[in-house]
């Protein structure tokens, strides 16, 4: 299904369309800063009650279906870091602190889209998750290196799970505004768990941004990971070669226009990166 | 196509209807990011102000102003360092320093000739020899870049410009991370950045470029977005 097709079909049938949800209207103004402002347990009715004004139906089936998929993402996020955390001496007690804190975000977006969705089923059970992605991380709870690996390559990707459904949210201002400001958090989570790496464990060219080489993409070393990584080293942004453009001194380096720029991967590449977690 | 009337004087009504429409994205993004046609034309009628005027440009130059006031800022950071700039700090701020300057230089070749003129920086109010000040205005400009993009994607009508400002902004939220924890580690992403759902704060165009005039000489505005300095 082409999301934009559809709009444009429905705007064609119905030229009101854009009226009828439009931020303009009273109903949808008021709730544009509704994530700083509106109280959480307001959040279903304002949500269903923006689509029963426009056709007295629930939100566009794209919006539910992009966020229904970062619901998942998001429970097997908040699973990992619980589990994580519930193992005696896996973590540091000196980032504990911070591993924490990641753990309480996502429990948050958990609780954020279960409100936005109005999904009123249980969350899949922390223990149907296999966090060893069927062994070939096993010591992920086990060995605290092994479980920082595998936190910034699931953070990274989350990074990159959000950033590939920009589209189907395009326009929303409600709906992408509050996907953009979870993909940020992601990516300040992936920047502090490299950042750690690097700093205390040895990791001594990792970066708190995604580098690579022409014919790197993976900046891990952990060729397990290879597919979580695959195409972040592009150059190429919206037909613009970045490396033939001007840097501080001659052109900008395939380094820097690797870094600048994080990539996003499509719902089917992260489904089967996660289905050996046992996300489905 | 001529010069959008749109722009003069600032009437942003007329322009809200096409502005909110998803109609014609597909057709739109399937001319692909270089087809931007050099329909904007740039105004000193705010107080002297340059302009951003209205539609995807007006995005694109508003995060093109962005960028340049943080491409600026750090070309100086590492042209004149603070006093005990450790190898780490200083290998992390000069790749900071160089993706914002391969920002810069994306949105200037995307906007080719409607891109604003080069904007000139005012740091009079940082003093560059402190770690601590020259950390904390990075952390400022960094967090307000997140909140920034994450403020002004609903407005991008063209999905590819979009996803480039995905594209952009993690890497700006990487950055904020890392500062943050430069400064104080396991402040990444504290009360004061994320709310209670776990999420970043995004900002209007009026609020973020009220902070940014402060570091601009030649300030920016946004007629069609409800902010003129």
């Amino acid at each position: 299904m082409n999301l934009f097709n559809l709009f444009e079909d429905i705007e064609n049938a119905d030229p009101e369309f854009q009226d009828r949800i439009s931020p303009r209207r009273d109903a949808i103004k008021n709730m544009a800063g509704f994530g700083t402002k509106v109280a959480v347990a307001a959040l279903p009715f304002a949500l269903s009650s923006l689509f029963k004004k426009a056709y007295g139906q629930s939100a566009p089936a794209g919006v539910t279906a992009a966020l229904t998929y970062a619901l998942k993402l998001e429970y097997f996020e908040a699973a990992f870091y619980r589990t994580a955390l519930a193992v005696p001496n896996l973590i540091s007690a000196s980032e504990k602190a911070t591993i924490t804190a990641i753990g309480a975000h996502e429990a948050e977006h958990v609780a954020f889209l279960r409100t936005a969705l109005n999904v009123t089923t249980p969350a899949p059970a922390d223990t149907s998750y296999d966090f060893t992605a069927r062994g070939t991380f096993a010591t992920v709870l086990t060995n605290y290196e092994t479980f920082l690996a595998v936190a910034q390559a699931i953070e990274d990707t989350g990074v990159r799970a959000y950033k590939g459904q920009a589209g189907a949210l395009i326009g929303q201002q409600v709906y992408l505004t509050a996907a953009l400001n979870i993909h940020s958090v992601e990516a300040r989570h992936a920047s502090a768990i490299r950042y750690l790496r690097r700093l205390n464990h040895g990791a001594t060219t990792t970066k708190p941004w995604i580098t690579g080489t022409a014919s790197v993409s993976n900046d891990t070393g952990i060729s397990a990971a290879d597919g979580n990584y695959a195409g972040e080293n592009n150059t190429i942004q919206g037909g613009v070669d970045i490396t033939k453009l001007p840097g501080v001194s001659g052109n900008i380096s395939v380094t820097a226009a690797i870094e600048a720029f994080d990539e996003p991967l499509t719902m089917q590449q992260v489904l089967a990166l996660v289905a050996p977690f046992g996300v489905s | 196509m001529k010069t959008s009337t749109l722009q003069e004087a600032g009437k942003p009504d007329l322009s809200r209807r096409s502005f909110l429409r998803y109609a014609g994205v597909g057709a739109v993004a399937a001319t692909g990011v270089m087809a931007l046609s050099a329909c904007h034309k740039h105004h000193d009628d705010y107080n002297g102000a340059y302009d951003i005027g209205s539609g995807d440009t007006a995005i694109l130059n508003y995060a093109y102003a962005l960028e340049q006031l943080e491409a600026a800022f750090y070309i100086q950071v590492i042209a004149s360092p603070y006093g005990g700039m450790s190898a780490i700090e200083t290998s992390f701020l000069t790749d900071i320093r160089d993706h914002e300057v391969a920002h810069r230089e994306f949105f200037k070749a995307a906007l080719k000739d409607s891109a604003f003129p080069a904007l000139t920086p005012d740091f009079s109010s940082i003093d560059f020899t402190s770690r601590a000040k020259v950390l904390g205005a990075a952390q400022a400009f960094e967090d307000l870049g997140v909140a920034a993009y994450n403020g002004a994607g609903y407005l991008i009508k063209n999905s590819d410009y979009l996803t480039i400002a995905g594209k952009i902004v993690s890497v700006e939220a990487r950055h904020a991370a890392l500062i943050r924890n430069l400064l104080s580690v396991g402040t990444f992403g504290d009360g004061s950045v994320i709310d209670a759902n776990g999420s970043d704060k995004q900002q209007s165009i009026a609020q973020v470029l009220q902070v940014a005039n402060v570091y601009l000489k030649t300030k920016v505005s946004a007629g069609s977005y409800n902010y003129i300095p």
